[in-house]
């Protein structure tokens, strides 16, 4: 039956059936725009290797005789006359978790081609996106005016310097390349760039979708290295 | 099963309302003294929050059964690279006190 059946109808099949037709049939297996998909083979190869560094400090931190020194201390901050443990890294979180809430707000504006209102939320998207990248360069030199070094920790094994660096810098990298992507989206869905390509507006879904991501990364970051 | 993006926007706020619900109870283990209960605590809202951004706010929910498995199914290879890893670091820490001694490092704690 299956062989005489056309790729539209291979769409109509959901669940396990679906999955074999899409695979099988001379088609493109994914139903989507080519860089939707590209997106989420990139993400997933970004998954590697931000798991690839979360590994590497596990086996870093179980390796080391010296002792770890305790995030919520190393991180607290001055408020109101008492240290906050985690203080600015708790303010981060909730900036991060605001702009993808504004972004998942573009992606449905982009939808109903809304120009101004998805211009607008992928602006403040961006806007609170690089708040948080200032953020970590105030935590950054923070910890640099205290004498922790990618090779050197005053509060304890070394390796905790190498760890913070490395995968805070990687996830800093990604905001603020995510930062630049979404304006440049933004300021051209505002003059209309995209209203004469066919599914032009996919391109929010696809930004949204790297941003989202950037959350997600963050989520692993705060569980593993700030709260551990 | 449609993915045209047409969803209406209640789930994106129920979804934003719960993420930032769920960060404040995550936060909340940092009071927890370190035990068994904050580690699972921790895992937990972790991954309430990871499969609500990947599932909801990415929209994988929508997609088809292709394209959930290309990208759930691999990061699976992931467990088993902690599982060798921390084999790993618990043999180079076993060698390191067997050769080295314990820990002769000076600690500073950190200042506000």
């Amino acid at each position: 039956m299956s062989d005489t059946m056309s790729p539209d109808a291979a769409i109509e099949l959901h669940g396990k059936e679906g999955l074999v037709e899409d695979w099988s049939h001379d088609k493109q297996v994914y139903e989507m725009p080519w860089g939707k998909a590209m997106m989420w083979l990139f993400l997933l190869s970004d998954t590697f290797i931000f798991s690839v560094f979360l590994v590497g400090y596990m086996s870093a931190r179980m390796a080391t005789t010296d002792p770890w020194p305790n995030p919520s201390e190393v991180f607290a901050l001055e408020a109101f006359g008492y240290p906050v443990p985690l203080l600015l890294i708790a303010i981060m979180t909730f900036i991060l978790i605001t702009s993808s809430g504004t972004m998942a707000m573009a992606v449905n504006m982009g939808y109903r081609k809304n120009r101004k209102a998805t211009f607008w939320l992928m602006f403040a998207t961006a806007i609170l996106g690089a708040s948080f990248v200032g953020m970590q360069v105030f935590e950054w030199s923070k910890l640099i005016e205290e004498g922790v070094r990618p090779w050197f920790n005053p509060f304890g094994a070394a390796q905790f310097g190498s760890s913070f660096f490395m995968i805070t810098g990687f996830h800093g990298m990604h905001v603020t390349a995510g930062v630049i992507y979404l304006l440049v989206v933004a300021f051209r869905v505002r003059r209309g760039f995209y209203e004469t390509i066919p599914d032009g507006y996919k391109i929010v879904e696809i930004a949204g979708l790297y941003w989202h991501f950037v959350d997600l990364v963050w989520v692993f970051i705060f569980a593993f290295f700030y709260l551990w | 099963m449609s993915n045209d993006g047409q969803h209406p926007l209640k789930i994106y706020w129920i979804m934003w309302i719960a993420l930032f619900v769920l960060s404040t109870f995550s936060y909340a283990t940092d009071f927890l003294e370190r035990g068994a209960l904050r580690t699972f605590l921790i895992l937990l809202f972790m991954f309430i929050k990871a499969a609500g951004i990947i599932w909801i706010f990415m929209h994988l929910g929508w997609e088809r059964l292709a394209m959930k498995v290309t990208i759930l199914g691999p990061p699976i290879a992931i467990i088993v690279l902690i599982y060798l890893m921390s084999l790993e670091g618990m043999y180079v820490e076993d060698s390191r006190l067997e050769n080295y001694g314990e820990s002769t490092m000076e600690v500073k704690s950190p200042e506000h």
